[in-house]
């Protein structure tokens, strides 16, 4: 939460918090610090979860902190097309800069702030709206199964690309329309897993003693359902993060979604792509694509980590 | 594949011997012992018994007899002689040639041990063309000539079918079958009949008696049951935390036992001849040491009564011979010492409780489910303090009677009242808090009863919350803390999460949770029969004090007619949703029998050596609910049948006292004269 509300406000709020912009994030940089200690402490029983940690916990660090390291203004145009490494008005252009003369660090380390923040909301809602269904068509079944399953079934029935621009040109493009086009997407398959937990936990004894003692519905799903199916469903948030992330970096590519100016690596990616067909002028679109790749498999790494200790465990 | 030539060994050789065996489990904190010093040697056509509760590695001894210990376990030490080789030491292609071939086993799950996407008779006929190279036409000849002597009717339907087409029963006799049809020498059977019905068992139980006769094959037989292995076995080996504890033949070990936990073991399971207000049972004080924990000397030592610091818990016990009998050994010090004649004190003598008004009754309650009469004409009732003990097979009716009282469904007909409150048609949302209240249930199983997420303590205040026993969060806590103690659990299990728990101690919280809100009557759903022997005894103990305390009356549902016999003090007994039976306990136990409860009864595996029981077989299987005969619905087992009555019209009720009613179409006469199913041995 600490990281998460000023990260959110930064990005999508910015111009409403005015000057007070620029110390929002500052409580987020410790935060995510100890975020990563406690972490790994936890996992420290599998390398491959701590590695994907390291992975996603450096993208995080870099999304909270961006603001106060000594980079270029990612939008400023400055010289374009300078090879990594090259120094020019007296600055150091690490990984050069791209056809319009923005730094490509600044631009790459900006970029995760949008990636990480989009992407990790889309994906928390697409996770509430899934489990309520799971939970409602599971629990209650009957009507209000078929219901959920077949409103689930024919969202899944398009292909997810089909998805997303039809909902984008429908709805406009906006931050908050992706989330939309995320969760139509998400939610039907994470429905299904929990509905298939759902229906396994229903007939134990514990969920016919809440009924026998006259529990309310809302009261057996929430409390005594949903703790019980959150051991499959984390394993399965941290990949479907990891779907989300090349599904909002690809629909910024295709133009779709978010916006220019502000930096963002699927934005980056689409405006290299021309010039990158040069050999020398690649590494506008090498730097961006090995961020993308990196957080996502931090993601899909975290998820295996979790996956074998869980199976550990049992 | 060739067969790998195996000597004809002499009949001295013993199939199977295993000297000093150790098995142990890597876990995280290195190798937990999981078998230590197994000594055990099996002559040609004998069957053994491993007996011991969950945890005692008889199922390790099983697997490592196969050398199929998994991946974690390790054979640390002994030998395992199969026919005089050692199978610690053969390589991939004699294992091989040996594992279902000239030793196969047995699980508790047969649908687990059939493919479920193959017929019956492709998965018999496979047996011994990859095993003896034979042509198929022969394998099919012999697999159905194998499906009449595991006694199943209609071989060719039988090999047409499927898996989940068959019964449970069924499925098991064509996993002996299958394991049968490679000839083997050796049968491992590892609680194979836990899984079925009460009178399936019996039948189960006298085929594998039968097969060492018939086959001459020697058989290792797991269970937990002691009676069962009374029943199958000529010799008994009792097992303890890794260590067999004492064994010899059935007879000496049966009449005569000398080692304090198989002592322990018989004093706690309930005796034929004696109920709660005779002798209650004993449970082993303590609790299973766990497997990394041993502790030093006898592991049984903190927990027997003969117990001697100094001499017990200072080194390592091994077997002593019981008196000068070579065949009958004790891993226990002062087998020469004790007095195991002199008489133990198993307690005070409980009053028989005095009951109450009426508060439940059942009157003509039906209820359908399409097609299917679950219930079907339920008519009896309880006293207050009284226990009722509803008993039956799979697809009796009786947990669809649970739930119609517990208001989770509906009844069709008829009337349920609850102190003159009519609750069949009444669903739990709808109940008054009061109602709710002072009905509540024990759930069967240990595992599910309580909330994985969630705190012990969290549980059970949330229903003192729920039913406003008590409001204020203090005197909640304070309240829970009562209920702990009331179960006999310690105070700070009010923090643990249920996986810290055993099972014994999660059926007692389940206890304390029926119990929270003082409930005039509480439905006990099987609550002991997934639980160990000695922790069964101790929660059916809990059970009957906090009953007589508070006056509760109790519907106990169960198969287990030793454990009804101890515990109830009325019975009824159903079958395919009708009441076939009903009368005081012992009105129930003594003739006249309804040729069921006789069936029911005659299943009862007895560790009593005294008695000896009268064998009856059923007929075939328990019929479905949904297409149930007509007429009688036990005719189409009922060894006493008279065709065209029984299977005709539905049976009238007999009356043999104001308590005891049988519906059943024999003769009042008849049902007279029928001879006790157990009978005191006399003396000889």
């Amino acid at each position: 939460m600490l990281i998460w509300l000023p990260l959110v406000s930064y990005v999508m709020f910015r111009p409403a918090l005015g000057p007070a912009a620029q110390y929002v994030l500052l409580p987020a940089i410790p935060a995510v610090i100890a975020l990563y200690g406690m972490a790994m402490r936890r996992w420290r029983e599998s390398w491959v979860a701590m590695l994907g940690l390291t992975l996603v916990c450096f993208w995080l660090l870099m999304a909270v902190s961006a603001p106060y390291l000594p980079l270029a203004d990612p939008n400023k145009p400055l010289a374009p097309l300078l090879p990594p490494g090259s120094v020019r008005h007296g600055m150091l252009f690490l990984l050069g800069s791209d056809m319009r003369g923005r730094d490509v660090l600044s631009r790459t380390l900006w970029g995760c702030q949008r990636v990480l923040v989009w992407g990790i909301t889309a994906a928390s809602v697409a996770y509430v709206v899934g489990t309520l269904c799971g939970l409602i068509g599971g629990y209650l079944g009957g009507w209000w199964d078929e219901i959920v399953s077949f409103i689930g079934n024919v969202l899944l029935s398009f292909p997810v690309m089909v998805l997303f621009i039809l909902v984008l040109n429908v709805l406009g493009q906006s931050g908050f329309n992706i989330i939309i086009a995320v969760t139509c997407s998400s939610a039907p398959i994470i429905m299904r897993i929990v509905r298939g937990l759902t229906l396994d936990a229903k007939p134990r004894d514990y969920i016919q003693a809440a009924q026998t003692r006259g529990e309310h519905p809302l009261w057996i799903m929430l409390v005594e359902l949903l703790p019980n199916v959150r051991g499959p469903l984390i394993v399965d948030a941290c990949l479907r993060l990891g779907y989300t992330t090349v599904a909002i970096t690809t629909l910024t590519f295709l133009g779709l979604g978010l916006q220019p100016p502000d930096p963002d690596w699927g934005l980056m990616i689409k405006e290299a792509a021309p010039a990158a067909l040069l050999w020398k002028y690649s590494y506008m679109l090498i730097v961006p694509a090995l961020a993308v790749s990196s957080l996502i498999l931090g993601f899909n790494l975290i998820a295996d980590g979790l996956r074998e200790m869980s199976q550990r465990d049992s | 594949m060739a067969p790998l030539n195996l000597s004809p060994a002499a009949a001295d050789v013993p199939i199977l011997e295993c000297r000093n065996l150790t098995v142990a489990y890597a876990g995280r904190r290195g190798l937990i012992p999981a078998v230590t010093d197994f000594n055990l040697t099996l002559l040609r056509g004998e069957a053994h018994g491993l007996v011991g509760e969950s945890g005692c590695g008889k199922s390790t001894i099983a697997l490592a007899i196969m050398r199929h210990v998994g991946a974690a376990g390790r054979i640390l030490g002994g030998q395992i002689l199969f026919q005089g080789r050692d199978i610690l030491t053969m390589n991939g292609e004699e294992l091989r040639s040996i594992r279902g071939a000239a030793i196969a086993m047995i699980y508790q799950e047969p649908m687990a041990s059939l493919n479920p996407s193959m017929t019956i008779g492709e998965q018999l006929i496979e047996v011994p063309m990859y095993h003896e190279g034979v042509t198929g036409a022969v394998a099919r000849v012999r697999a159905q000539a194998m499906l009449e002597r595991v006694r199943l009717a209609d071989g060719a339907r039988m090999m047409r079918s499927y898996p989940h087409q068959i019964s449970g029963g069924q499925q098991q006799r064509i996993v002996i079958a299958m394991a049968l049809l490679s000839n083997p020498q050796l049968l491992l059977l590892d609680e194979p009949t836990t899984a079925l019905d009460v009178t399936v068992e019996a039948g189960i139980v006298d085929l594998i008696r039968d097969i060492s006769a018939e086959f001459g094959t020697s058989m290792l037989y797991i269970s937990h049951n002691l009676g069962l292995v009374r029943e199958t076995c000529d010799r008994i080996t009792v097992m303890y935390c890794g260590q067999p504890v004492e064994s010899g033949p059935i007879a000496k070990v049966f009449r005569s036992m000398r080692h304090p936990y198989t002592r322990g073991l018989f004093a706690a399971i309930p005796a034929l001849g004696t109920d709660k207000n005779t002798r209650p049972l004993a449970a082993i004080p303590g609790q299973l040491p766990s497997a990394g924990a041993l502790p030093r000397g006898c592991a049984f030592g903190p927990r027997c009564d003969y117990f001697v610091a100094g001499r017990c818990d200072s080194a390592a016990v091994a077997m002593h011979r019981v008196g000068s009998d070579a065949e009958h050994e004790s891993r226990c010090l002062r087998v020469a010492e004790i007095d195991w004649s002199a008489p133990r004190d198993l307690g005070l003598r409980k009053n028989a409780g005095a009951f109450g008004a009426p508060i439940l009754e059942v009157n003509d309650l039906s209820k359908r489910y399409g097609p299917v009469v679950a219930n079907d004409r339920l008519t009896f009732g309880a006293r207050r303090g009284e226990t009722v003990a509803i008993v039956g097979e799979s697809g009796c009716g009786k947990s669809t009677f649970a739930r119609v009282l517990m208001g989770l469904t509906q009844a069709t007909s008829g009337s349920v009242e609850l102190a003159h409150l009519e609750l069949s048609r009444l669903p739990v949302t709808r109940r008054s808090r009061q109602t709710i209240r002072s009905l509540q249930m024990i759930f069967q199983n240990p595992f599910d009863t309580l909330n994985p997420s969630h705190t012990v303590g969290a549980q059970i205040a949330r229903v003192i919350r729920k039913f406003g026993v008590e409001r204020d969060e203090t005197r909640i806590r304070q309240r829970v803390l009562e209920l702990l103690d009331l179960v006999k659990l310690p105070r700070d299990f009010a923090e643990r999460r249920p996986r810290q728990l055993s099972g014994g101690q999660k059926q007692r919280v389940g206890v304390a949770r029926a119990f929270a809100g003082n409930p005039a009557v509480v439905v006990a759903d099987e609550p002991v029969s997934a639980l160990d022997v000695s922790v069964q005894a101790a929660v059916t103990e809990l059970l009957i004090d906090i009953q007589r305390r508070n006056a509760t009356t109790l519907l106990f549902i169960s198969h287990d007619l030793s454990v009804v016999r101890y515990l109830a003090d009325r019975i009824i007994v159903m079958y395919l949703g009708r009441i076939m039976e009903q009368g005081t306990t012992q009105e129930v136990f003594a003739p006249p029998y309804h040729p069921y409860t006789e069936a029911l009864l005659a299943a009862i595996p007895i560790a009593d050596q005294r008695f000896i029981k009268r064998k009856v077989l059923l007929t075939g299987e328990i019929p479905s609910a949904s297409d149930p005969p007509p007429g009688c619905r036990f005719s189409s087992r009922c060894s006493h049948r008279i065709s065209g009555t029984c299977d005709v019209l539905p049976p009238p009720l007999r009356e043999f006292s104001p308590s005891h009613r049988i519906a059943c179409h024999l003769p009042h006469e008849t049902l007279l004269s029928m001879r006790p199913v157990f009978e005191e041995e006399t003396a000889s």
